[in-house]
């Protein structure tokens, strides 16, 4: 497996992951009202989008360059 | 040691398809994801098998004093260090030497601000206040898996310095057999990623 395949399956696990910890700072700021848990879990969404915009312009990119 | 010495350093081996770096990388990976392996599943087991309450019970979010934002920080930076990982080989391997350092460089910085917080600001806190591996289960499966992990992230960095400094002389001998080694380099660096992006929401969020 070439270093842009694990860099998609990265990419995928750090996409679920900003999702899943932005779900969890915004249950965190309903139950204890930390205002910066809610901008963590905000940004952690926003993050989230982002990487999957970078996922597909980086396989765009890499087109020529094999999975192997 | 030029190319011809050592074989299939840049071309793919006949029987595994691959060049003998990346061949020996995955190897060396694999010996990696059983040892962490071993300590997930020991968390995991040692948290079942703790008791709901009582002195030996499995502490809190706040009991833990694990601090979610320094952990979230370490993560994003982790995350952008494998982004400007991959971005030096991408320009290696489109021939451009100088961006190709430059993302290195950058991919170092983020490595060492990681290494930094974990070691100035979350062990030095947790020493500060008397929180060391034998307090608890829970501490010492915690410092066992992080400080294993840095461990692994300042071999990154020592490797990564190397094909800033002195490896370098390698892209005037033979770019390929660089860019190879930058990718082995890369592989590594993602695994290690990895394996944060798995401790993080299991010692810091659940």
């Amino acid at each position: 497996m070439s270093l842009k395949a694990f860099h998609i399956i990265f990419i995928f696990f750090s996409t679920l992951t900003a999702v899943g910890f932005g779900f969890w700072a915004i249950r965190h700021y309903s139950d204890s009202g930390e205002v910066a848990a809610l901008i963590a879990g905000i940004a952690s969404f926003i993050g989230g989008a982002v990487l999957i915009i970078y996922g597909k312009w980086f396989l765009n990119k890499l087109k020529g360059v094999s999975y192997l | 040691m030029s190319a011809e010495v050592l074989p299939y350093t840049v071309k793919p081996h006949p029987v595994t398809g691959l060049y003998n770096g990346k061949f020996g990388i995955w190897l060396f990976l694999a010996s990696e994801v059983m040892l962490f392996g071993a300590l997930f599943s020991t968390y995991v087991f040692l948290r079942m098998g703790a008791p709901e309450t009582g002195p030996t019970a499995w502490p809190t979010g706040e009991e833990t004093h694990l601090n979610w934002m320094l952990g979230g920080l370490n993560t994003l930076i982790l995350i952008l260090s494998s982004v400007t990982m991959v971005l030096a080989w991408v320009q290696f391997k489109m021939d451009n030497f100088a961006k190709g350092r430059i993302y290195l460089i950058i991919t170092a910085i983020l490595a060492i601000a990681f290494v930094a917080i974990k070691f100035k600001f979350e062990y030095a806190h947790k020493f500060h206040m008397d929180i060391y591996p034998k307090t608890s289960v829970f501490f010492a499966i915690y410092y066992t898996m992080t400080g294993l992990h840095a461990i692994h992230i300042i071999g990154g960095v020592v490797v990564i310095c190397y094909f800033i400094g002195p490896g370098a002389k390698l892209w005037e001998e033979n770019r390929e057999y660089y860019t190879n080694r930058i990718e082995c380099t890369g592989l590594y660096w993602h695994f290690v990623d990895l394996v944060w992006i798995f401790l993080f929401p299991i010692l810091y969020l659940l």
